[in-house]
């Protein structure tokens, strides 16, 4: 569904990813981990088009759209939870979640689908009318998933949704990405906290310094030993 | 469109009218009077525009004197040489026309810059636009423009306002105004729910400096005479004060803000000395104590005043 062909993307004339590439097929959840600094925030800011990459392609639905601008690539079904939730602070729940329609003309549908947003996230319906920033961070990024679901992507990119959340909410933010893809979205999930990406992804991929050094399946790598002594601490 | 709001905004603007129109027939309101309108309407027009680019779209800007230099100088060159009614409609929209696209030069090539960044660029614009002013043929230099055809009352003054003043709350009501909020808010969540921030960002300029185009034409053919060093910097600065004393993003905030400021201005101006000192510690004192703004994000509506009469009830 989405593949990255030998990616190279330099920030000035440092290289911060160096032919990668990556296939993230129909209905799975494939994920991206590496340490602080791997290029796996770049990775998905090329993917989104915020970053342009200085060669190498980007195929989504087997249309390349590697020159597609940003807004236009979200049109076209990539939606994006960028790092750090990024909620629209002074705003009311309710308006972040229109906010997340706003490429949607359906006004009706809309009303509909945000109903459906609080039916997933319950807190989130008892807080529609309080500002954003007032949530707490667990909630923020309920809110930030909740607000790309609006636009009923293809694809849902997901920038480290753990980062900056007490442990229990870590598992319920991971509950939550598995129960989206049961639905049949798929999703890219970039993380720091391996042990966790690794076992709800069907796919995982490894990021060091701005290669793909290793690849196989969640499983596959959880049991690996370099990722092991790399990533899950032995 | 008829909505209970929508209705008391206009039964609001009516009685308004009305009212000035009453003390202006019965002789109570003066010329001195008038004038005073006259400042309000055409700053009230300056503010709401600049609350649009620097209070809702987050762009905040140094040179709005600049786009009002260009409606005004364009305006009275118009209706210098066609001093009528359509002249001055022709000077209007030229004038605003060319406020708009001179708005749209400057706001592509700034388009990476933000916060301080910014406000020296949008003043180094206005500069520019001042030294091109003074030194034009066609504008007379630093004498300026003389006898001009005033073409403007009072009537005109509130009705251009009004009706302006309208538009910019109906785009900040809009999706679009929704899309110059949300860039306020976090650009880079904007740009994750599609939102072309370039866009909006440019639009955002544009507009403004159409209306402050309008309003810089209302000045023209209101007070006859223009120079170039009316538009400079403290003209801009004066512009913003409002808009943050009203509250950033706040369309009613800069409406009070700016009859308020221009009232407490002109009423100072028996007391010529110490005008500027009380202006300035007022002005002091209102930041201490609302540092949002006199209205903070709120608008004037009806549930402010429910609100806040069942607070009245509940205590």
């Amino acid at each position: 569904m989405l593949e990255l062909k030998s990616l190279n993307v330099h920030y000035g004339v440092i290289h911060v990813l160096k032919d990668v590439s990556l296939t993230v097929g129909r209905g799975q959840i494939v994920t991206l981990i590496g340490a602080n600094g791997a290029g796996k925030t770049t990775a998905l800011r090329t993917i989104s088009g915020i970053k342009a990459p200085s060669s190498g392609s980007i195929i989504l639905d087997g249309q390349d759209i590697t020159k597609i601008p940003a807004p236009k690539r979200v049109v076209l079904g990539l939606s994006q939870v960028p790092e750090g939730r990024r909620i629209f602070a002074s705003m009311s729940v309710y308006e972040n979640l229109e906010l997340g329609a706003y490429l949607r003309k359906d006004t009706k549908a809309v009303k509909s689908d945000i109903q459906d947003v609080f039916a997933r996230f319950p807190i989130l319906g008892k807080r529609q009318k309080q500002p954003a920033g007032t949530l707490s961070g667990g909630e923020q990024q309920m809110l930030a998933i909740g607000r790309a679901l609006m636009l009923k992507p293809k694809i849902l990119l997901l920038d480290e949704p753990s980062m900056g959340l007490a442990p229990i909410l870590v598992n319920e933010i991971f509950d939550i990405i598995k129960n989206i893809n049961e639905q049949g979205t798929t999703v890219l999930l970039v993380e720091q906290n391996a042990s966790k990406a690794l076992a709800i992804a069907d796919i995982g991929y490894v990021l060091e310094t701005g290669t793909i050094v290793l690849s196989g399946t969640g499983a596959e790598l959880a049991a690996s030993d370099d990722v092991k002594k790399a990533y899950l601490g032995g | 469109m008829f909505k209970a709001k929508n209705i008391a905004a206009v039964a609001l603007l009516a009685a308004v009218y009305t009212a000035i129109k009453i003390l202006r027939l019965t002789g109570i309101f003066g010329s001195y009077h008038e004038i005073t309108i006259a400042q309000i309407c055409i700053n009230m027009l300056l503010a709401c525009s600049l609350n649009l680019i620097t209070g809702f779209a987050g762009q905040f800007s140094l040179g709005h004197a600049g786009f009002m230099s260009i409606g005004a100088y364009a305006c009275a060159l118009i209706i210098i040489r066609f001093p009528s009614v359509y002249g001055f409609m022709l000077g209007l929209i030229a004038g605003s026309l060319a406020s708009a696209v001179v708005g749209l030069a400057i706001g592509i090539p700034t388009l990476r810059l933000s916060g301080d960044y910014l406000a020296i660029a949008t003043l180094g614009m206005a500069e520019i636009i001042k030294v091109v002013f003074f030194n034009l043929k066609i504008t007379n230099g630093a004498a300026g423009l003389m006898n001009i055809p005033r073409l403007m009352n009072w009537e005109w003054m509130f009705c251009l306002t009004a009706g302006s003043v309208a538009l910019i709350n109906n785009f900040i009501n809009s999706r679009h105004g929704r899309a110059c909020m949300s860039i306020r808010e976090d650009e880079i969540a904007s740009q994750s729910v599609g939102i072309d921030i370039a866009l909006y960002k440019i639009a955002a300029f544009a507009i403004g400096a159409f209306f402050a185009g309008i309003s810089g034409g209302m000045y023209a053919a209101y007070f006859y005479v223009l120079k170039p060093g009316i538009f400079g910097l403290l003209k801009s600065i004066d512009i913003l004060v409002i808009v943050v004393l009203g509250g950033l993003g706040s369309i009613s905030g800069s409406i009070i803000g700016a009859a308020l400021l221009t009232l407490i201005s002109a009423l100072l101006q028996d007391f010529a000395s110490l005008r500027m000192i009380i202006y300035a510690l007022m002005l002091i004192a209102i930041m201490m104590f609302r540092p949002q703004g006199l209205l903070g994000t709120n608008e004037i509506s009806f549930a402010l005043f429910t609100r806040a009469l069942k607070r009245e009830s509940a205590k």
